[in-house]
């Protein structure tokens, strides 16, 4: 490039005359170097403002929430060193299991199914004959664009515990008695998981969609005349080329489900801190924070659930990711 | 091949198929219409059997009711104030350290973008407790600019900004901008912005939406009714003894109608933005 930009400048002047050809070289190259001494300057200081703003309200209160994780502080008197009690405190709270237990079995129900639909639905929506494919794609992503407490609010009047809620009435329809979506161990799990299920699927089913439509053709024509029928085509040809976008969807629905907190809250309004069928490992710090004002716990509530992050986010995507290269191993 | 594939799918499986995705749909929709049944129900109609799944005529009622509770306007207001700083500020920032990535060579770039893609890793609710106390001290609780600081940090914008420079603008024009005299910055206004426009529509759409849906740092930093955004005021409504399913459900509806207006107005740029913020 550089070339092409020196050869316009001694077309653009070339009725230059050859004496002074060496002074222009010098001082074209006296020029570049200060041009990269200042692209220099320009690309740090172009890139300033996220470190600043990141070291002052991303860096520094991590570093310090690891530092607050190992005193007592009641957020006014002076903080107390107390090394590991802080953790030793959360791990003996059987509440703060339940939470984890809560958290698991709710990022299952609502996280797993989504993954799984989500394929089939863009699989579906990819198909060649399929007519109003464009519509259905609004549809389906639309859940996606309202907020996570309008979402909780909407479920929470389709899932209250009135024998009159509509879910209630279609279950007493199929003779199921009425449950209490917001007070018992699972109607309040499952509303949820249904809700995230419900917010999610159509933005997971946008990702595979971009996935399947980057697959090449050829392979399904060839699948085709090989005889394969859709359903083999989906399994042997969709699921193994859509492996990158499989394993973005798990690592991010698996560090989202880790971090849910605004669904129950909303969901359960003047319940969500007192009772523990639904509360969450973030709702477990909010609360230790913010309702019992035990920062030092809450820190170390929040590093353990940073550690919880990184292995279920680790585990998740490397089971994928060596699911397909063993399948890989048996073709071969 | 088409003769194969038609002989392969037989109409009877792409009705299924239709059907299928028919429920699919109505799957999708139907919370949304019940929001509208309910926000024009009398909150009586809650405790009809078989429950009310037509609208009726008290659309205005309710939503008075949801002005009684908390100031709607106000917190539509405020969300929209924090959502187009913020997404101001990001794309500008995002923009010119994308522009830097790209185009300038300097010692430790590498180094730097890693760092910016492992920002991404650390949970936001890691610092919470110490944000909450550093905008305390900065006398910044229960204001709009302590809510605003925490998302100008975007480490995907800058991320896709880069992706879109280094492809989009062109090595020459910027070489030839140089020779004419023209300051890094100037470059990046006069060159770089106008082409990158496109690629803003993008981001514009993920910094917003992400930053009016966000609810734990609100909940944390606003306290004060006045000061509260949509997503704040709108968990109050149910914070009550006596809910009232068809006010909340009516504070709901028109907090979500403008969103839903101009989700499908621009849908098609709604849903390139997720496939472009994530594909990438």
């Amino acid at each position: 490039m550089h070339a092409e930009s020196n050869k316009e400048k001694v077309s653009k002047k070339g009725g230059v005359s050859v004496y002074q050809e060496p002074r222009k070289e010098k001082v074209k190259k006296k020029r570049y170097r200060s041009e990269e001494k200042k692209d220099m300057i320009s690309g740090y200081l172009y890139i300033a403002p996220f470190f600043i703003i990141f070291s002052l309200v991303g860096l520094y209160p991590a570093l310090f929430s690891i530092y607050l994780g190992f005193q007592k502080w009641n957020g006014l008197s002076p903080m107390e060193f107390v090394g590991l009690s802080n953790f030793k405190i959360v791990l003996t709270d059987p509440l703060f299991w339940k939470s984890v237990y809560n958290t698991i079995v709710m990022g299952i129900m609502g996280t797993a199914p989504q993954l799984v639909f989500g394929i089939i639905f863009a699989f579906l929506l990819n198909l060649a004959f399929l007519k109003f494919k464009h519509f259905f794609r609004v549809t389906i992503f639309m859940p996606y664009i309202t907020s996570m407490v309008a979402v909780a609010l909407i479920f929470s009047v389709l899932f209250s515990d009135h024998e009159s809620s509509l879910v209630n009435y279609l279950l007493s329809l199929a003779g199921v008695d009425p449950v209490n979506w917001s007070s018992s161990e699972w109607g309040t799990k499952i509303a949820i998981s249904i809700m995230v299920f419900w917010r999610w699927v159509g933005y997971n089913t946008i990702i595979y969609l971009a996935g399947i439509q980057s697959i090449p053709n050829d392979l399904y024509e060839a699948a085709t005349i090989d005889g394969a029928n859709k359903f083999q085509q989906l399994i042997y040809i969709t699921m193994p080329m859509l492996k990158p976008f499989i394993i973005l969807t798990v690592f991010t629905s698996t560090v989202g489900a880790l971090q849910l907190f605004s669904e129950p809250t909303v969901f359960l309004g003047n319940s969500a801190f007192t009772r523990d069928e639904a509360m969450t490992i973030v709702m477990y710090l909010y609360r230790d924070a913010f309702k019992l004002q035990s920062f030092g716990t809450a820190s170390a509530t929040a590093i353990i659930l940073l550690v919880l992050i990184t292995v279920f986010a680790l585990i998740n995507t490397s089971l994928i990711a060596g699911n397909g290269r063993k399948k890989r191993g048996e073709n071969a | 091949m088409s003769k194969l594939e038609k002989r392969r799918s037989t109409p009877v499986s792409r009705i299924l198929i239709y059907v299928l995705l028919s429920i699919v749909s109505l799957f999708s929709l139907f919370p949304f219409y019940w929001m509208f049944v309910m926000a024009t129900s009398p909150s009586s109609a809650y405790n009809s059997i078989p429950p009310t799944v037509t609208p009726g005529s008290f659309l205005v009622d309710n939503f008075n009711k949801v002005l009684d509770k908390i100031d709607f306007f106000q917190a539509m207001w405020n969300s929209f104030v924090v959502c187009s700083i913020v997404t101001m500020v990001v794309l500008f920032i995002s923009s010119l350290a994308g522009f830097a990535f790209a185009k300038f060579k300097f010692r430790g770039k590498n180094i730097f973008f890693t760092a910016i893609l492992l920002t991404m890793i650390i949970p936001p609710q890691l610092g919470l407790i110490p944000q909450y106390f550093l905008i305390s001290k900065a006398g910044l609780l229960d204001t709009l600019p302590g809510v605003m600081i925490l998302f100008f940090l975007n480490p995907l914008g800058i991320f896709l900004m880069r992706q879109y420079i280094s492809e989009s603008v062109p090595d020459e024009l910027i070489e030839a901008a140089k020779l004419d005299g023209c300051s890094n910055f100037k470059i990046y206004r006069s060159i770089v912005l106008p082409i990158i426009l496109p690629a803003f529509a993008t981001l514009g759409i993920i910094v917003f939406s992400a930053a009016w849906g966000e609810f734990l740092w609100q909940f944390t930093v606003l306290r004060d009714p006045e000061k509260y955004t949509i997503q704040v005021a709108l968990a109050q409504l149910s914070n009550t003894q006596n809910v009232d399913f068809g006010m909340i459900l009516s504070g709901v509806f028109w907090a979500t109608v403008p969103l839903l207006i101009i989700f499908l107005l621009f849908n098609r740029l709604f849903i390139s933005s997720i496939t472009e913020g994530s594909v990438k």
